[in-house]
């Protein structure tokens, strides 16, 4: 297939709805990669290619090996076997820290924010090519002042977007869950990515948070951004989601629009198990 | 009882030398557990290193004091490479393990019987290899005023001591309060959390576990030079723990709070200790209850006591913030 530029969702009409299948312009491509933990292969991807400025999906049953993948395409696991790239570099035994630098910005399934630092600063930190961050540089504040009041404006107009202003001020510790979601997301905003990969951001938040959150991450494509997100919520997925990648014990097993793929006899299966055609009542009663 | 000598024993001892030492070694930790959240079990091994690097050049090699400072700067610095270059990148308690290990290895080759012509062996170094710092000592009569006391040399190192605290506090101020000092707070928080925006945290640690290990030795520096000797039986585990109690004492993760930490440990011990030997030997303490070689001992079950009292009413050390602490349960 000729490779070939287009924006926002149109490459959804010129991609085959089939696992691993091409995209015409992939920001993200990964080669057999697998994952096991002694006799348990939790990553089995054998091909996988993301569609830059798009947002995808990625669902799947519990154990299906979504965050391992995750863990390996961002360096803080390493595969068995495979070969993966990010904007045409291959990623193969880069550190998690550089994968972050070359502009792919992952949050946690169990968020990470850093509890006895205040929201600004953790929204601070994630700010690139800081001089304070050097040890040298840090004993003479008059060489980072200037470049710290810039970070703090940035992180401001960001935490006035995604409503946690008030909280400035506040340990990371004192937020709820929900909040404590929505600076992960804004924190890792802050280091300017070109893909955010999101675990579950939507996990134990609160409906009035979700659409906001459901709103930050159409934003990101608008902004030409691409993202990846595990999500649970199948209405969630409808709504925001240009395309849908289903994993199951390891392997894609489908991919698609969101209509197409939960229609898809595969996804159903993966989701109720194999025989949900059976009809077991009646199974039962004979025996 | 003699009050006044035991307030001039105790007030001479709360800013004296031992509590310069312990307030450099609970420096340089709050460094490394306080700031970053590496678990240093190690830290008697950086002062024996900077005592031992003071004393072995000048003595056995000839060289200049100053030069001897740089040695023992560059040691610590090597040490700490030793540490972390193996652990930094594995589980905090790999860190623990190490260096609680690393310490005892350098108390051990210290007194170790190979090396007794240069290291001197478990009687250690005595011998005059402080004579060109305290040949600058100004001050040609000690201090005796009725609070405090000091004799000549020990008014010197006590001087000088205290300005090395005040500069490596002022440095230290600057740095924790910069955003690297945020960055070695994220760290102790989580750090694959950091490393998800892109920072190199093992470069940090490492930088943590020098500066640390720096500050600690220069604590060495000045344990041998007041005593003009190095004793390798001195820098056991319990030096280490006592540093982590003073940390303790005065809230770790904050710049100060170790100082103060130091001095009220050494107010403790030494008050407890006078207040006892004056009951002892004024048969206000009857003697089948505590003997006069047992005060000693008895003054670290008081003080003991007085640890697990803190521990129960105010957690987070004299200085520390309550609240701070709190969040620690990851609520
Ligand atoms: N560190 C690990 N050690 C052993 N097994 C693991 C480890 N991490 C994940 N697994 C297993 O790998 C499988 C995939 O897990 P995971 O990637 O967390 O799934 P998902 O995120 O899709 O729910 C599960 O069976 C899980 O138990
Ligand atoms: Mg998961």
């Amino acid at each position: 297939m000729q490779r070939h530029s287009v924006s926002g969702n149109e490459f959804v009409a010129v991609t085959a709805e089939t696992p691993g299948s091409a995209k015409p312009d992939p920001i993200l491509i990964a080669d057999h990669i697998t994952r096991t933990f002694g006799g348990l292969t939790a990553v089995n991807v054998d091909h996988l290619e993301i569609q830059r400025g798009s947002i995808t999906a990625l669902i799947g049953p519990n154990g299906a090996g979504k965050t391992t993948f995750f863990n390996l395409l961002t360096g803080y696991d390493a595969p068995n076997s495979g070969t993966w790239s990010f904007n045409e570099k291959a990623l193969n035994g880069i550190p998690p820290h550089k994968v972050a630098r070359l502009g792919m910005v992952r949050t946690f399934q169990l968020t990470k924010a850093l509890y006895r630092l205040t929201v600004l600063e953790n929204m601070a930190l994630g700010a690139r090519g800081q001089k304070g961050e050097s040890l040298l540089t840090s004993l003479f504040p008059w060489v980072w002042k200037a470049q710290e009041r810039e970070i703090q404006e940035k992180a401001i107009s960001i935490l006035t977007n995604f409503k946690l202003i008030d909280k400035k001020d506040d340990f990371a510790a004192a937020l709820s869950g929900g909040q404590r979601k929505l600076l992960e997301m804004a924190r890792a905003l802050m280091v300017e990515p070109e893909m955010v990969m999101l675990d579950e951001p939507m996990a134990g938040v609160n409906p009035a948070l979700k659409q906001s959150l459901l709103e930050h991450i159409k934003e990101l494509r608008t902004q030409g951004k691409t993202v990846l997100f595990v999500e649970h919520d199948m209405d969630m997925v409808h709504e925001i989601s240009d395309w849908v990648i289903v994993m199951s014990q390891g392997q894609i097993i489908a991919e698609g629009t969101p209509t197409s793929v939960m229609k898809n006899e595969h996804v159903i299966e993966a989701y109720l198990g194999a025989h949900h055609d059976v009809d077991l009542s009646a199974e039962g009663e004979k025996k | 009882m003699d009050f006044l000598f035991i307030i001039q024993q105790t007030l001479s001892a709360t800013i004296g030398v031992n509590t310069i030492i312990f307030a450099l070694a609970a420096i340089g930790l709050n460094m490394h557990f306080g700031y970053t959240g590496l678990l240093n079990f190690g830290q008697a091994g950086f002062l024996a290193i900077g005592a031992y690097s003071v004393a072995v050049p000048v003595i056995s090699f000839g060289l200049p004091l100053w030069v001897a400072f740089l040695i023992g700067i560059f040691n610590s610095v090597i040490f700490a490479l030793i540490l972390g270059v193996p652990t930094l990148r594995l589980r905090a308690d790999y860190l623990a393990i190490v260096t609680i290990a690393a310490a005892e290895i350098v108390r051990q080759i210290a007194r170790s019987a190979t090396f007794n012509s240069t290291l001197g062996g478990s009687d250690g170094i005595t011998g005059k290899f402080g004579a060109e710092f305290f040949a600058l000592n100004p001050f040609k009569s000690g201090l005796n005023t009725p609070i405090l006391r000091f004799n000549a040399n020990d008014l010197w190192v006590v001087i000088t001591g205290w300005l090395l605290v005040a500069l490596i506090v002022f440095l230290m101020w600057i740095m924790v309060n910069s955003p690297w000092g945020r960055l070695m707070r994220a760290i102790r928080e989580d750090e694959d959390a950091v490393r998800s925006l892109g920072k190199n945290v093992y470069l940090y640690k490492m930088q943590s576990l020098i500066i640390g290990g720096v500050i600690g030795a220069c604590g060495g520096f000045v344990y041998a030079l007041s005593r003009q000797s190095v004793q390798p039986d001195n820098y056991g585990t319990a030096l280490t723990f006592f540093a982590y109690t003073v940390l303790i004492l005065g809230g770790a993760a904050r710049v100060f709070s170790p100082v103060i930490g130091a001095m009220i440990f050494w107010f403790l011990i030494v008050f407890i200790e006078q207040v006892l030997r004056q009951g002892v030997t004024n048969n206000l303490i009857p003697d089948w209850l505590i003997g006069a070689n047992q005060v000693s001992q008895i003054r670290f079950m008081l003080m003991g006591i007085g640890l697990m009292l803190l521990m129960i009413y105010r957690p987070q050390g004299i200085f520390g913030d309550k609240k701070e602490l709190a969040l620690d349960a990851k609520a």
